[in-house]
């Protein structure tokens, strides 16, 4: 540990990436550019993620880290262990015990705070690139506010597949101004990330891209008048802690077809079940059945 | 008499030490089509490209409507290219989205200036499709499995979709068969006349300016050699290269 500075990144870096922060916040939705540094893990680990917790972590904070809204994923235990290391925060898996929450794809479902700061993994910052690659021209259409494109590419959707088939990194209006894709999170968490007490932060390393949405900032998904947005999950309701609001995975239990549906965010199962909810198998658990 | 729908003056575009295209002046009116010929390397695109605000002249004033093109912002000026204005590029791939339906290639500048009802967007891609003779079964299919002159035809209803009222063509016919040219054409004069359009069109072809234009510039070496009524300059051209060009000697 004394062979780095606290979370791993020199003072300097920190500097340049809370300034990056701050220009990301006070434009909310807007790509901030970054210098994005070398860290000692692989690009598609979140290493955008991974700098900005490195920025904002103090020695007080309490970190979590999920991936696909587990805890427990090669992913999300090394990162929380590199912190650990490096900047010897406390750690946890609770939700509600955490100060800054670090993801990938997904959005806790237990309600975040004003004390909480959730940053987010991206791989791709450029809602527009799905249709045009040059960077130029979408730097151009974000400056005139020129958003036709995204809905040329929900129209395809629906031309294709009769309905808005994106499912994940669904775009969204933010404040009436910039059009921001929300990182690989299923369209069901799109709706938190409105009117959200938390700070929320986006960083891609490998784009080396910043962006924020400061709490309370009213983020849109676009659609059509006569395709309406919706935060469609699977029709179930968890096989574990019953609950029939939450987002859920299908999980395959044996080679002989059988199959459950649990909550993909295992913290939140993992509490309704200890408060004595119960699901159509309660009593097994997402492990073992896995 | 109404006033010119563009005016420009004294407009000239530079590469360096050479010319693109220098001295250029002429009053486009209402509802009329001027052709723009000359051969290659004239200095053609150069000056619609100028027009259209695609390149910035070194010199010159340009003005629409009564507006200073060239002093207009930018916000300004891409607004203009997606409502009022349009422009028909030679290779249809660079006009055209190929990695998008047809539909949502006609649907597109719809969408860019606010439609958000799916169902309307169809029903009027549809009847685009229609208008330049693309089966209406084709509406889900990509640009890239159409033939060069049904991208051509694509092209240009995806650019008259939002009913501008100034349309700017660079060599619409070009690389085209002979045939389907004839039939593009045909097309073109039909939707010019019912919609009332104003046109610029640059070819280095006399048989579509022939067709098509009320007026013609020729251009040598970036300059404008001799303008006026197309038939005038077409059966008593003035100039000696005019006279070159019309005897054919020059046409490619
Ligand atoms: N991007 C460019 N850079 C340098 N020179 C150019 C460029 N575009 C055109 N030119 C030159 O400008 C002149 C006019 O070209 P162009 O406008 O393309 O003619 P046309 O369309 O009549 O064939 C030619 O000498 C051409 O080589
Ligand atoms: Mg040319
Ligand atoms: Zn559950």
């Amino acid at each position: 540990m004394s062979d780095y500075n606290f979370a791993y990144l020199d003072e300097q870096t920190k500097r340049m990436i809370r300034r990056a922060i701050l220009k990301a916040l006070a434009i909310p939705g807007y790509q901030v550019p970054f210098a994005s540094r070398e860290m000692p893990m692989p690009y598609g680990w979140g290493t955008g993620g991974v700098q900005l917790t490195a920025a904002c972590l103090t020695p007080d904070d309490c970190l979590k880290v999920i991936d696909q809204g587990a805890d427990d994923t090669t992913n999300a235990v090394s990162i929380r262990k590199f912190f650990q290391r490096t900047a010897g925060v406390a750690v946890t898996q609770a939700t509600r015990e955490a100060t800054l929450i670090q993801t990938r794809h997904r959005i806790p479902e237990t309600p975040l705070t004003e004390d909480q700061v959730l940053v987010y993994q991206v791989p791709i910052p450029e809602p527009l690139r799905f249709l045009e690659p040059r960077e130029t021209e979408t730097r151009k259409m974000h400056e005139l506010e020129e958003y036709g494109l995204m809905h040329v590419k929900l129209y395809e959707d629906i031309a294709r597949h009769g309905q808005i088939a994106t499912s994940y990194a669904y775009p969204v209006k933010v404040e009436g101004r910039y059009v921001m894709d929300p990182s690989p999170i299923p369209k069901f968490d799109n709706p938190k990330l409105s009117d959200c007490p938390a700070i929320q932060l986006f960083g891609a390393g490998r784009e080396q891209r910043i962006y924020a949405l400061p709490p309370y900032t009213q983020v849109v998904s676009l659609d059509f008048d006569d395709y309406p947005f919706e935060a469609s999950k699977p029709d179930h309701d968890c096989d574990l802690c019953g609950a029939s609001d939450s987002y859920l995975d299908e999980v395959i239990t044996d080679d002989r077809g059988g199959r459950m549906f649990v909550c993909s965010d295992t913290d939140f199962c993992a509490g309704r079940v200890r408060a004595g909810h119960a699901g159509r198998l309660a009593g097994r658990n997402k492990g073992a059945a896995a | 008499m109404s006033a010119p729908i563009l005016s420009v003056r004294g407009l000239e575009r530079r590469y360096g030490a050479r010319i693109g295209c220098t001295g250029i002046g002429f009053d486009l009116w209402p509802g009329e089509v001027l052709g723009i010929v000359g051969e290659s390397g004239s200095g053609k695109s150069t000056l619609l490209s100028c027009l259209a605000g695609h390149q910035r002249p070194e010199a010159g004033r340009v003005t629409y409507d009564g507006r200073d093109v060239l002093a207009m912002a930018e916000t300004e000026r891409r607004r203009l290219a997606r409502t009022e204005w349009a422009y028909v590029h030679q290779h249809a791939r660079d006009g055209l989205r190929m990695g998008v339906s047809a539909g949502a290639n006609v649907g597109e500048r719809l969408m860019a200036t606010g439609a958000r009802h799916y169902g309307r967007l169809r029903a009027q891609a549809i009847d685009w499709l229609d208008r330049v003779e693309i089966d209406q079964t084709r509406i889900d299919d990509r640009p890239t499995a159409f033939s060069g002159g049904m991208q051509q035809r694509l092209q240009i209803a995806r650019n008259l979709v939002t009913g501008p009222r100034l349309v700017f063509m660079d060599e619409p016919t070009g690389g085209l068969d002979v045939s389907v040219q004839a039939r593009l054409l045909d097309l073109l004069r039909g939707l010019v006349r019912d919609m009332g359009l104003s046109v610029i069109i640059v070819t280095h072809d006399l048989a579509v300016v022939r067709l098509l234009a009320d007026r013609l510039m020729v251009m040598k070496s970036g300059r404008v050699v001799e303008q006026g009524l197309t038939d005038q300059v077409l059966d008593d051209p003035q100039h000696a290269y005019t006279q070159l060009l019309v005897s054919s000697v020059l046409q490619v």
